[in-house]
């Protein structure tokens, strides 16, 4: 028989092997981390595992620095190197297994170490998106952190040792928009209704309908007239005590329709309407963090050098003090509800007209300062965009990592989680101490006799207690454990940080999602996770 | 591999000397049973034998993990083949391999790559294998994407339990399940010790429901892009047939997947719905879970590590069940799920259903369903009377069912059950055959027994 042939045009070969991604970061984050550039130092097993996950969802481009020869030990816990590949250079050969990936992610080797760059060609750094490192040494940490820091680049510190690793991200600033938060608050308008919905809710007589209509009126239409009876005899105020909404789920349940026998007759929409009132009449407000956003001096103080998103927070901020009255454009968004179809699309239609209608002010409003500042242009859709989750806006600023390699809050912070005492705290402090033991002693700790290690390590770890005032820990025990590693990269416990790592690559890259602010300590043997902000 | 190499064992060579130094020497946080030494690294080399069920996203980090961490024993199962929607995650796959098996690809590519690795394909589903075959195994290591499928693997190990005279559990016969499961930037890792912690059964509510559009909605007040799609699958591709009669709609033909996206469209407009997309439009035809290289990449870690902890002690094992959400920071935590004291997979005990005595069978059926202890899909109930077995309902075979249909109606006391009476019930979420004891809800307290 003859097939139908639908005149769809089938997805492109990119669309469906990037599917299942995409269906999180949407067509606009793909295009992003493909725009993305990640520099990673060190093709360690971590390092490897790291890249993999941001080489398979298909990052643009990928630099590796290492300048090491591949050894036995590297093969035995890399999966990117061959029994081939030994004596050659890692950052070559991982690569060249890496690419294998994905053909459409560019790859750089670069045979030098990451100090001589540093002294020759700073400006190497400049165009890369993130920074990765692994097995730095603790004087190069230092620098290439100030470096990175005063170019502003994301750097991404990351260590894997036995059980233990952990990451740090560096980041100057890092606003997002898409934070894609779990539990997205309704923006419906109902206490201030713009001009359309309010005449849209007059309009509505409940009583007047029959049975089947009666059943199909949104819950916001019921909440609306619910509230609008209980104002009568309330001074015209808002409900907002629990006994308050307490009786507006009385008058809703005076609007049910009772059968001959003066049973009420379930009615869905109705339930759903008892189920918001907590959450539905909550009333429309500028959130706090939001205010500090449009209120900082970044906003306030825009030059040419501005980035689209202080631009933004400026007219946003524009908007609210004029025509918002104090409050932020409408989302635009209406939950599913039990409705008719026309009901709901009508609705639904309008609450986009009114949030185009307020991100189109909004925009004129950035294109105004655009054209003060002469800056680049900003488009319409990242506007609307913007608009659009705006209730939701993300700041994270961060902090250099020479800071907890000095006196100061940082040291304090830290001091305050030892005192607890916080497990966690105590392995990222061995993680340190195990860096300044290398930097002594040029090996790991325990690298081949862990107990004669241990009180070497001691002697770090009493050194950098005493730098933040701390005294020394009661038992040996976390030391004896780290010399027992032995500077041993385990491939499991790289391959699990080198997931998360790679995925809060992804999130920096694609300006989605809140990446970790800004240390992560896992311990494998415990299967403990723990985040700190230095 | 050069000759001085030969004369070596194999776990002496030096590119284990990572995993050796945690094997070898003894730490202050070990197992208590734990005895460091070289043979441990033999022993997960040349004796341990591992089973990782699914080699898709989990499982291709699973076997990646394992073959580095020393395991060379290594059996993989999974009936898929390869699609281009695997690639941004499936890392041992390329455009080359799209059709094939992904056990065997997978095997390939893992045995080729990390010398000594003796990686063995299964391209059969997980029911095609008997208890002969997964009682071979030390461990088995779980990276299914079904729940279904999951919870027939759980089953098949609970039956593999052994107890003693004394009711206790014979330790011998017990084969731990690592399970890690993914959607999105969350996932979920655990240990399962059959039989002595809470098993897959056990924790069924911790599964989130299936979504699900009421009928009437789709019908006749649609809202939402996915109604219309819905509309288009439930209903009218029935009506129209367009492939003939005989055939049915198949989410991985594009042809198909095209179709039923003009007709959503279609439908959409008429009613004024926006967005109806084509990627929408295939996420409701085949479900689909998003998945990323990342989340993957992480959750199999943490099951490959909790599987080297337990062939080699060298650490407690997580207690027992880790959650990690990926998306707002990282955040994980492990809590300790407990077992059911009732457990129909694991707790060796009778299950008895209280049912009121002029209950029909289709209420006995509905709980079977519903009934958050079983959840079942399309539960088949037998029961033996006077030493015959009878079957009560059976709806995987068309003409049983033909024939038990009329049985849901009768009262349970006509079918011949009994206050005490025992049902079998067997179900595609087992393997075995449940007995289910007959209580009957308003019986006098002394005739209970
Ligand atoms: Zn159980």
């Amino acid at each position: 028989m003859a097939s139908p042939s639908p005149k769809s045009p089938e997805q492109s070969e990119k669309n469906k092997q990037y599917d299942r991604q995409l269906r999180l970061w949407g067509d606009h984050g793909q295009t992003a981390l493909e725009k993305g550039h990640i520099c990673l130092i060190n093709a360690t097993a971590l390092g490897t595992e790291i890249l993999k996950s941001i080489v398979l969802p298909g990052v643009g481009a990928i630099t590796l620095v290492d300048h090491n020869i591949v050894s036995d030990e590297d093969i035995g816990c890399n999966f990117f190197l061959e029994n081939t590949s030994q004596g050659l250079n890692r950052g070559a050969e991982t690569l060249r297994l890496l690419l294998e990936l994905n053909s459409s992610v560019q790859g750089h080797a670069v045979q030098e170490p990451p100090e001589q760059i540093l002294q020759d060609n700073p400006d190497f750094f400049k165009s890369f998106s993130v920074v990765i490192a692994t097995s730095l040494g603790e004087k190069t940490i230092q620098e290439l952190a100030n470096h990175l820091w005063d170019i502003k680049v994301p750097f991404i510190l990351c260590r894997s040792v036995g059980f233990l690793g952990s990451f740090r991200i560096q980041i100057n600033e890092h606003p997002i928009i898409e934070v894609h938060p779990e539990n997205e608050q309704i923006d419906l308008r109902l206490d201030v209704p713009f001009p359309t919905l309010a005449e849209y809710l007059n309009a509505f007589n409940i009583d007047d309908l029959d049975l089947k209509d009666h059943g199909h009126v949104p819950w916001i239409v019921i909440l609306y007239k619910a509230v609008q009876k209980w104002q009568i005899t309330n001074e015209n105020r808002w409900p907002m005590s629990r006994k308050e909404k307490n009786e507006i789920k009385d008058i809703i349940r005076g609007f049910i329709r009772k059968d001959e026998n003066g049973i009420p007759i379930e009615e869905e929409n109705f339930e759903e309407a008892l189920r918001a009132v907590n959450t539905a009449l909550i009333p429309t407000f500028l959130p706090v963090n939001i205010k500090e956003l449009i209120y900082s001096s970044s906003a306030t103080n825009l030059t040419k050098d501005s980035s689209s998103f202080w631009i933004m927070c400026s007219a946003l901020r524009a908007f609210i003090e004029a025509e918002g009255k104090g409050k932020l454009p409408l989302r635009g968004v209406l939950p599913d509800m039990t409705a008719s179809t026309e009901h709901y699309v009508k609705l639904q239609s309008m609450y986009r007209t009114q949030a185009a209608i307020e991100a189109e002010i909004v925009y004129r409003k950035v294109q105004e300062i655009v054209a003060q500042l002469h800056c680049d242009s900003i488009s319409d859709a990242e506007v609307k965009l913007f608009c659009r989750h705006a209730h939701d806006l993300h700041l994270i600023r961060g902090s250099n990592i020479s800071s907890e390699y000095q006196m100061g809050t940082v040291a304090s912070y830290i001091a305050g989680y030892l005192e607890e005492p916080d497990v966690m705290m105590v392995h990222y402090i061995l993680l340190r101490a195990a860096d300044m033991f290398r930097s002594e002693h040029c090996r790991a700790p325990g690298e081949w006799e862990p107990e004669a290690d241990i009180s070497k390590l001691k002697m770090c770890v009493s050194k950098l207690l005493s730098d933040i005032s701390c005294s020394p820990f009661p038992k040996d025990d976390h030391i004896h454990e780290m010399c027992r590693y032995g500077g041993a990269e385990i491939h499991s416990v790289s391959a699990f940080l080198g997931g998360c790592i790679a995925h809060e690559a992804i999130k920096i890259v694609t300006k989605q999602y809140k990446p970790v602010n800004n240390t992560f300590i896992y311990d494998g043997a415990s299967t403990n996770t723990a985040t700190f902000t230095f | 591999m050069g000759d001085g190499e030969a004369v070596k064992s194999d776990y002496q060579q030096r590119r284990w000397h990572n995993v050796r130094k945690v094997l070898e020497r003894s730490g202050p946080f070990c197992h208590p049973d734990f005895e460091p030494s070289a043979e441990i690294l033999d022993f997960i080399m040349n004796s341990c034998k591992v089973l990782v069920v699914g080699a898709g996203g989990l499982g291709c980090e699973l076997l990646k993990d394992l073959a580095l961490m020393g395991f060379k024993k290594i059996h993989i199962i999974d009936m898929d083949t390869i699609e281009l929607s695997n690639l941004n995650r499936q890392f041992l796959f390329r455009k080359n391999d799209i059709g094939l098996s992904k056990a065997k690809c997978a095997v390939e590519f893992v045995n080729k790559r990390v010398p000594g690795c003796e990686a063995v394909a299964h391209h059969c589903s997980i029911q095609d294998m008997d208890e002969g075959f997964y009682r071979q195994f030390h461990i088995v290591v779980c990276g299914l994407d079904s729940i279904v499928a999951r919870r027939w693997l759980n089953g098949m190990l609970m039956s593999l339990l052994q107890y003693n005279d004394d009711r206790s559990l014979d330790q011998s016969s017990v084969i731990p399940l690592v399970d890690g499961g993914t959607e999105g930037f969350k996932g979920n890792a655990r240990v399962i010790l059959p039989g002595m912690s809470a098993c897959i059964e056990c924790t069924l509510d911790l599964y989130p429901p299936q979504k699900t559009f009421p009928l009437c909605t789709i019908a006749n007040t649609p809202r939402l892009p996915e109604h219309c799609v819905e509309y288009v699958k439930v209903l009218q591709w029935g009506k129209e047939n367009p492939w003939g009669s005989s055939t049915i709609l198949d989410s991985d033909d594009p042809q198909h997947v095209a179709w039923v996206y003009e007709k959503a469209q279609e439908r959409a407009m008429k009613y004024g719905i926006t967005s109806v997309t084509y990627r929408l439009t295939q996420g409701v035809l085949k479900n689909i879970i998003p998945a990323v290289a990342s989340t993957n990449a992480a959750i199999a870690a943490a099951c490959a590590t909790e599987v080297f902890k337990l062939a080699s002690s060298c650490c407690i094992n997580m207690n027992n069940y880790m959650v990690l959400n990926m998306s707002d920071g990282l955040y994980t935590y492990t809590f300790n799920a407990e077992r059911r004291q009732d457990c129909v997979a694991c707790s060796n005990t009778t299950r008895t259903m209280e049912i009121d005595c002029n209950a029909t069978l289709q209420a006995i059926y509905d709980k079977l369903c519903e009934d958050r202890g079983y959840l079942m899909k399309s539960p088949g109930i037998t029961t033996v009377i006077n030493g015959r077995n009878k079957t009560l309902y059976m709806s995987s075979i068309k003409s049983i069912e033909e024939k038990t249909r009329d049985n849901l109606k009768k009262k349970i006391t006509e079918l011949g059950l009994y206050n005490g009476a025992e049902i079998l019930v067997a179900d595609i979420t087992t393997p075995n055959t449940l007995t289910v004891k007959l209580k009957f809800s308003d019986v006098d307290v002394d005739m209970k027994g």
